[in-house]
């Protein structure tokens, strides 16, 4: 586990940002991404960089090329254009610094796997090629099941476990990867409430424990809750900072266009000025 | 005991091991809804099959089972190919380089003269089965005596030896393979290639596919290749007990495939025989339905049995 008190420093650093930034100490940066399938362009010269130990949602209208983008700066599907850095470094020579979770729908639940099969291969990264996880990957893997509230589902099978304990095992398994950035995909889809907050109190614990995590958020309600920062997307970059100077009804107006109604927009803006 | 040492186990263990390499992998096609690419991948490597026999000129050689493993690298890559190319689905792209490339074999087949010796229909549909036969055995002790086990049918040694390396392929890749059909996304970002390791499937499969299909045919090899995985799937819910369970089914249909072809018509007082490549698949089959029926968690009976326990409650 990392010391406590380093999330102080993170927040202190990321406040004061010096003008001359090292490229090692930013987590995560996306120049110029194109992305198009069969010809159809979904995302047009995305450039972003994530604020380091900050909670961050991915949020914009559907078809904004939210999911698209984080598949693609991961290099798991083809793009025209734009490349990755993890700390400085091209994201396919650093992949064990971050931790990806894709949407529940991705993957078929009637897989002969338990809840802790599943979260074992979150690991696999780090036992390598060939070797088999031992007893220590095994308790490892029961630590993650355990913070997420479903250590007692550990021997079930993954089809047998509701929508929401799904999610927390896949949350589990993104623990168990111990990276220092995490890319989450739509982690809130039709889960319960008690899964909802599980959800938030391990995503809480991760910032305070120094990671930089990115979130693909639905939600517009629990946006300023949740989150420190967003990134608006609609094809294109639309804007990112701070939810206090960057969640505005313009930005959003922007975002989502005539998709959202004004009435929306009014309820977000009042929060705003609360 | 010679009769059956010379006749009836070559027969027992050519149709056990062809169904257990099939069996084994098929736990990872039916697992990566490709199910059906054992079907397929045994018509594509025809070209293979056939360019190998032509450099060596006997069946169940070393060369038509390298040949077929390039015949499959070769499908695969030129699906990939013309999936990029042409912007057509993986399905689409897939059925015209399976047909294209068995038209070819068959083509090259007729036109080289081939097709009469041991490469026909007949032979491609229903194996070679009960033409395993192993003079040199006379006791049960030759089943320890290495130099007469050398005796043994050259197909039978070389699905041993496929196997084997079935078997190694699987213990080494367990975690691999695994991880790569359940989540490929977060196999990729671990740095565990899908591409690649579905490849590498892909070419196991044509192997056993090949080495199954010169001895009992490619009905068998596509029965073996879904039942024995199938059947396992409805018994369990981990995937290395699955593959036991899948090894075990397999073994049995092949075994008591073959006795029941050769010594169940004669038990009903008739004369003949029946094809046992043809009674193996059947026997999977059953299997297959017994587990649907009376699985401990998954099967029909237990399903209603809980039902109506919950309904009176």
């Amino acid at each position: 586990m990392h010391d406590r008190s380093s999330s102080g420093l993170h927040l202190l650093h990321d406040t004061e940002s010096s003008k001359t930034v090292n490229p090692q100490d930013l987590p995560f940066t996306v120049q110029g991404m194109t992305v198009a399938y069969h010809h159809k362009p979904v995302l047009w010269g995305v450039s972003y960089s994530a604020p380091k130990g900050c909670l961050t949602a991915i949020i914009g209208p559907n078809g904004a090329g939210k999911s698209t983008f984080l598949k693609a700066a991961l290099g798991l599907i083809p793009k025209l254009s734009g490349d990755t850095k993890v700390f400085g470094a091209p994201i396919e020579k650093v992949l064990k610094r971050i931790a990806y979770v894709p949407q529940r729908s991705a993957v078929d639940w009637d897989f002969p796997a338990t809840a802790i099969d599943v979260v074992l291969m979150g690991l696999y990264g780090q036992i390598g090629w060939f070797r088999w996880p031992s007893r220590k990957h095994r308790q490892k893997a029961m630590d993650c099941l355990k913070s997420v509230g479903m250590q007692d589902f550990a021997n079930r099978q993954i089809g047998q476990l509701s929508g929401g304990q799904q999610q927390r095992v896949f949350l589990a398994r993104a623990l168990a990867q111990d990276s220092e950035v995490y890319l989450m995909d739509e982690p809130f889809a039709g889960v319960d409430a008690a899964t909802e907050k599980a959800i938030v109190a391990v995503l809480r614990q991760l910032v305070a424990d120094g990671k930089t995590v990115l979130v693909v958020h639905h939600d517009l309600e629990t946006v300023r809750d949740y989150y420190s920062h967003i990134l608006l997307l609609n094809g294109q970059h639309v804007a990112d900072g701070p939810v206090e100077t960057t969640f505005t009804a313009e930005n959003l107006q922007k975002a989502y266009g005539g998709r959202l109604a004004s009435t929306q927009l009014d309820g977000l803006s009042e929060a705003s000025n609360a | 005991m010679d009769i059956f040492l010379q006749f009836d186990l070559p027969s027992i263990l050519l149709g056990s091991l062809a169904a257990l390499a099939c069996g084994l992998l098929g736990n990872f096609l039916v697992l990566r809804k490709q199910a059906l690419m054992g079907d397929a991948i045994s018509h594509v490597v025809l070209p293979g099959i056939v360019i190998g026999f032509l450099f060596t000129h006997e069946t169940s050689s070393w060369a038509m089972m390298l040949g077929a493993g390039g015949a499959a690298i070769f499908a695969v890559l030129l699906i990939e190919l013309i999936r990029r190319i042409g912007n057509v689905e993986p399905g689409a792209a897939m059925g015209v380089v399976f047909t294209t490339m068995f038209a070819a074999g068959v083509v090259i087949l007729e036109q080289t003269g081939t097709a009469g010796v041991h490469l026909d229909v007949e032979h491609a549909l229903y194996g070679n089965l009960e033409s395993a036969i192993w003079l040199d055995a006379y006791s049960l002790s030759d089943l320890w005596n290495w130099q007469v086990l050398m005796t043994l049918p050259e197909s039978i040694k070389q699905l041993f030896v496929v196997n084997m390396l079935v078997i190694v392929f699987i213990v080494l890749f367990f975690k691999e393979l695994k991880i790569s059909s359940f989540d490929p996304l977060l196999s990729a970002s671990l740095g565990f290639s899908p591409k690649w390791l579905g490849l590498s499937l892909i070419v196991m499969v044509a192997i056993a596919a090949v080495a199954a299909f010169t001895a009992v045919g490619s009905i068998l090899v596509i029965a073996m290749f879904i039942c024995p995985a199938a059947t396992a799937r409805m018994l369990t819910d981990n995937l290395k007990v699955q593959l036991f369970i899948s090894g075990i089914a397999s073994l049995s249909a092949g075994l008591f495939g073959y006795l029941l072809a050769a010594f169940g018509p004669g038990l009903l007082g008739y004369e003949f025989s029946v094809s046992a490549a043809g009674m193996i698949a059947v026997v999977a089959g059953l299997q297959q339905v017994l587990a649907m029926l009376f699985a401990p968690q998954y099967g029909v009976v237990m399903r209603r049995r809980r039902q109506r326990a919950h309904a009176s409650v």
